[in-house]
């Protein structure tokens, strides 16, 4: 381990409010050369602001920032650029209509004049070469057209890519959330090169093992502070889910579900991908959760929005019998009203039901809101706060409330849970068994493999297909992975 | 003082303010001379933008890039079918303003279908309608000055104890349009819309027939306005409607909705209106000329959306 | 598992390769389609008067082709910044006062007053920026003003464009006529500035994702000033051109540019927000929107009282054309 002196960037004391909130509450932080620091905690823990601090986005309301050995009274992003420490944000930041080869423009000052367009090019396929070989992204592609996926591959090459300014500290916040497992293993394996080379990067995942597997130092965070600070081998998945606290960290659910469900039960949904051309359908009946899984981008989402486009309006090749709901993945874009308050938001797909003549009621509302924070565990003081006064996990949980909520017996999920901390997806596991226990059917599409083993059934997709057709009791991760990248018939 | 804290913390505010300053600006001037009438004149006049900006409001509100500029083509050939039908006749009132009513929802109709059928910006497709509109309405009014029953002229000027009747149906009106924005499934589906069309359709939000009933109801409104124009004007023509492609939007925005769509906010609606008009008292009795009195109406409403601010950006 | 994953990653190099073909062929046949707007409006003016197919025909019927282009490139600045600009019109219009008057009488101060328009331009920009305004609004408000300023200057129509600008404008290259000339250097001059330099990327990345570009550190104040600077340059060239082919001026001359203007960058393939801009198709989409206007209609012996629906049918037909093509494609 280098010594205290190398450290490329050091917090002292660093605080945070935002009006009455307190975000970070005297934080000490540090980053040395040559290592990879995991950072850990539930949404809401602190981890964004410190890193916002870091990257020089977010300044802090006392307390001081050391880089390289000096200290630095007015750090902003330019500055943390020109000292070399650069952060990949968990909302991208890309302009979807420039080309790659323009967006790697966008954070060079340096490349301009004549010739910008060749070096900007050439600079970032590199990157990309290096990073995910086979990537098959070229640098003249407008990232509008891009899948999520590359765009991701993309912004993660960009803070790699070196002109003028040095680089010395790369953040990654929740790197893999859009990439398949080939490519996140790609990833992490560069990122494992890049500090054997002496630099350093800090690693955020809410995939504790990649965290585990990657990180030589971890540092948890709760509640707006750092509880624990130590050597990655001194720590395993139950230490660390223990010192997140919040949840017990639970063992796998049990497997109660197996015999339960008879074939009897009415069928709700039955579809057909428009790729498909063996006839395979896919066949949810009352009760059943089913899953639907494969690579990131392989036509679930897809068949999920053909699903609940074909309940209001009939389509050849998929039969709904029961209204539909759907809990987006993506909030910002599908999901919140960013204007109402978090009632109002949980209200929308239950108008009809919250009238009082032509009326809608205002007590029926907060009724339902009161009854879902309740149930659901949502954690605010008030439910006619705006929406986006909860953390993230909150808001998504906010988004199960409206649909669990609404008079639909079909809940579509649209992996719901990408960056959601695990107390809130042990909370919302547990609360949609047992809303199938009362009949209602789930199709779950979810890019964790782990959050499988609540499915009674698993579909896994390929190409906008259904390549294979699991009972949970065949289901193993080998199983998926193989139908995944398998040559379809 | 609480309570005026909280006054102020309402969009809509500022546009009464607004007027209130004008008008005593106005009557400092004339050493309170006609205070009461200008009121009474403001009140007559701001009718008519009120009742077309609050269509163009629920359109505004849909989100960016939805706004009606066919209004004023739209106001004009209702105006000349309203005329038209009643042909001087007071007991065809009734149905002359039904026809007025048809008319401008049969424009809003084809304006969505335009929209719809042609995926093109509502801006696009208002506009182009409105230039084939405005044909009709050369080629079927020919440009004569046709006149409203008298009765119906009457009805539009009627006072009582100096308010017009007029102004007092449209408040019941805008208190009604105010409900149907809260309190009904159509208004929160509009509000929904604005802030997030995807996530509205995905949560279970008709964004289809939403759309649809809006734009029909900005062209009702505007074809009802016609009618009423004409009445008040003691005739039709065909640029009737011109100034109000203008006002309709500016009394939208200064009254505090948001042009990003998803905020809207009827009572602005009203006090932007009475702005706007005694702005215009104000600068005739001031006797300036057409080109000051142009110059100071755009640097005030500058002035007042700066002063207002932009709306506070959510993340 | 090794050979497998070397086959699976071959095939989805395979899949994505033919899928970004797909893509690519999509947004080549979008880039086309203001072309080909164009191309369809000069086939029916062929068909229906062959002889307007010369150098005298173009330059009569493409007359006011530059005006027009130069007010859409203006409007396209703005709309690449997320922003819409409802005074274009009036402000050609009251260039076009001083064009006529101040420019002609006394060249310094009318080029020190059409200076500092354009610097009022920057300063909107800079107001909205900094007070987080909607620019339709604003603009809307600028619009009264430019107008009542157009009057104030040129009370009554009347007033005489410089003998410079006269000459200019009236310039007859050999074989092509000047408006196509003047229309193709706009356009690449344009597409050069806002494509292809380093700077012009950050100007349309402010469109496409302003947090993104302010978090790499790059000025959105600067971005908007620009923009809305460059707006107010054109709009300059716009009121000038226009004046040099008219020779005299009138307060509500450049009144119909506003929505014209809009109709051009739209038609020419742009989206009102993203930063999806094209100048070249801007200009083809002036073009189409300047030959529509007038000659078709006056080919096609539409009644004068209906010329005005036809303007209307045409932005619809082109438009509807666009909307068939690209889903076509899809």
């Amino acid at each position: 381990m280098p010594e205290g002196n190398a450290d490329i960037i050091r917090l002292n004391g660093a605080e945070k409010h935002f009006g009455a909130v307190r975000a970070l509450g005297g934080v000490d932080f540090h980053v040395g050369s040559g290592e990879c620091v995991g950072l850990v905690g539930h949404n809401g823990a602190g981890k964004s602001t410190l890193m916002h601090m870091v990257a020089g986005t977010l300044v802090p309301d006392s307390g001081q920032i050391g880089v390289h050995g000096g200290t630095e009274d007015n750090y902003s992003v330019s500055r943390a650029q020109q000292l070399g420490i650069r952060c990949v944000f968990q909302e991208l930041s890309l302009c979807p209509n420039l080309s790659v080869a323009e967006n790697t423009r966008i954070n060079h000052a340096s490349l301009r004049g004549f010739g910008w367009r060749r070096k900007a090019a050439g600079l970032i396929a590199a990157k990309l070469d290096e990073i995910f070989p086979g990537h098959s992204i070229s640098a003249s592609d407008i990232v509008g057209d891009l899948s999520i996926g590359r765009r991701q591959m993309v912004e993660v090459a960009r803070a790699f890519t070196v002109t003028q300014d040095r680089l010395d500290l790369v953040i990654l916040d929740e790197p893999t959330s859009s990439l398949d497992a080939h490519t996140a293993g790609q990833l992490l394996t560069f990122v494992r090169r890049f500090v054997a080379g002496g630099k350093s990067c800090i690693l955020i995942s809410h995939v504790l093992g990649e965290v585990l597997r990657n990180a030589d130092r971890i540092v948890v965070m709760r509640d707006g502070k750092v509880v624990v600070a130590d050597a990655a081998s001194a720590f395993d998945r139950d230490r660390l889910v223990t010192a997140m606290g919040g949840a017990e960290a639970r063992q796998k659910i049990a497997a109660q579900i197996a015999a339960a469900k008879p074939g009897a039960s009415p069928l709700r949904v039955r579809a057909r991908p428009a790729a498909q051309k063996d006839g395979t359908d896919l066949v949810a009946c009352a009760g059943e959760i089913i899953g639907l899984a494969g690579l990131a981008g392989h036509g679930q989402t897809d068949l999920l929005l053909a699903i609940f486009a074909a309940a209001s309006r009939a389509r050849t090749g998929i039969e709904v019998t029961a209204p539909v709901a759907l809990v987006a993945g993506d909030r910002q874009s599908d999901g919140i009203f960013p204007q109402w308050s978090i009632a109002q938001n949980i209200g929308i797909r239950s108008l009809a039901r919250l009238r009082n003549g032509l009326l809608i009621s205002p007590q029926r509302e907060a009724e339902l809101a009161a009854f879902w924070q309740e149930k659901i565990g949502i954690r605010t003081p008030d439910m006619n706060n705006n929406i986006f006064s909860l953390s993230g996990g909150n808001q998504q949980k906010a988004l199960f409330a409206r649909a669990l909520g609404s008079d639909a017996q079909i809940v579509l999920m649209d992996d719901p849970m990408r960056g959601v901390d695990i107390g809130t997806k042990l909370e919302v596991y547990d609360l949609v068994r047992e809303e199938a226990g009362r009949g209602r059917t789930f199709l779950w599409y979810t890019t964790e493999t782990e959050e499988l083993d609540n499915c009674d059934h698993i579909y896994v997709f390929k190409n906008g297909r259904i390549v294979a057709n699991l009972r949970r009791d065949e289901l193993t991760e080998e199983k998926i992975i193989q139908s995944s990248f398998g040559d379809a018939a | 003082m609480a309570s005026v804290k909280s006054l102020l913390t309402k969009p809509w505010i500022w546009s009464f303010l607004g007027a209130l300053l004008v008008w005593l600006a106005t009557i400092a001037f004339t050493g309170g001379y006609g205070a009461g009438g200008m009121v009474t004149a403001a009140l007559s006049l701001a009718v008519f933008t009120v009742i077309v900006g609050v269509g163009q409001m629920f359109v505004i509100t849909l989100g960016p890039g939805n706004v009606d500029l066919s209004l004023p083509a739209n106001i004009g050939l209702a105006s000349a079918v309203a005329m038209k039908v009643m042909d001087g006749n007071d007991s065809m009132i009734v149905v002359g303003l039904l026809a007025a009513l048809a008319c401008g929802a049969a424009v809003g109709a084809a304006n969505y279908l335009l929209i719809w059928a042609l995926r093109i910006p509502p801006i696009i497709a208002t506009l182009s309608a409105s230039f084939i509109i405005q044909s009709i309405d050369i080629s079927y009014g020919r440009g004569l000055q046709i006149k409203p029953p008298p009765g119906f002229a009457d009805f539009a000027n009627w006072q009582i104890l100096g308010i017009p009747v007029l102004a007092i149906l449209t408040v019941l009106f805008t208190i009604g349009a105010a409900i149907a924005l809260q309190r009904m499934i159509y208004g929160r589906s509009v509000l929904a819309i604005g802030q997030n069309i995807r996530a509205a359709w995905l949560a279970g939000v008709n964004v289809g027939r939403i759309r649809f009933l809006t734009y029909t109801l900005s062209g009702a409104l505007g074809g009802i306005d016609g009618a009423l124009l004409a009445g008040y004007f003691r005739g039709a023509n065909v640029d009737i409607g011109n100034e109000y492609l203008l006002a309709s939007i500016a009394v939208v925005v200064i009254g505090g909705t948001s042009v990003a769509g998803g905020k809207a906010n009827v009572p602005g609606v009203w006090g932007a209106a009475l702005f706007l008009v005694l702005l215009l008292t104000m600068l005739n009795t001031f006797g300036v000329s057409a080109g000051v009195r142009l110059l100071l109406t755009g640097l005030i409403i500058v002035g007042v959306i700066t002063a207002a601010g932009g709306q506070k950006a959510l993340r | 598992m090794r050979p497998e994953m070397t086959a699976a990653s071959l095939d989805t190099a395979a899949r994505t390769s033919a899928e970004r073909g797909a893509l690519a062929r999509a947004r080549l046949l979008r880039g086309l389609l203001p072309a080909l707007s164009l191309a369809l409006v000069l086939l029916a003016i062929a068909w229906l008067n062959p002889r307007a197919i010369s150098y005298f025909g173009f330059s009569l019927m493409l007359n006011l082709a530059i005006p027009i282009a130069l007010a859409t490139i203006a409007q396209m600045f703005v709309i690449a910044g997320n922003e819409l600009d409802l005074s274009i019109g009036t402000f050609v219009g009251f260039v076009g006062c001083v064009t006529a008057t101040w420019l002609k009488d006394a060249p310094l101060i009318g080029v020190a007053i059409l200076l500092g328009s354009i610097g009022v331009y920057a300063l909107l920009g800079a107001l909205i920026h900094l007070r987080n305004l909607p620019s339709i609004v604003v603009t809307l408000g600028m619009s009264f003003v430019w107008q009542g300023l157009a009057i104030l200057v040129l009370p009554k129509p009347g007033g005489k464009a410089p003998d410079w600008l006269l000459g200019l404008m009236a310039f007859k290259p050999p074989f092509v006529p000047f408006p196509i000339i003047a229309a193709l250097l706009i356009g690449l001059i344009v597409h050069f500035g806002l494509m292809r330099t380093s700077y012009g990327v950050i100007l349309r990345g402010s469109g496409g994702n302003p947090a993104a570009l302010a978090r790499a550190g790059w000025s959105l104040l600067k971005t908007k000033i620009v923009l809305f600077a460059l707006a107010g340059l054109f709009g300059v060239l716009s009121g000038m051109a226009l004046i040099g082919i008219t020779t005299s001026a009138d307060a509500n001359i450049g009144n119909g540019y506003t929505l014209l203007a809009i109709a051009g960058v739209i038609l020419g393939g742009g989206e009102f927000v993203g930063g999806r801009v094209s100048p070249i198709g801007a200009v083809i989409g002036a073009l189409t929107l300047a030959l529509a206007a007038s000659p078709l209609l006056t080919f096609m012996h539409i009644p004068p009282d209906w010329q005005v629906a036809a303007n209307g049918a045409i932005l619809i037909i082109v438009l509807a054309a666009r909307v068939l093509i690209s889903r076509k494609e899809r």
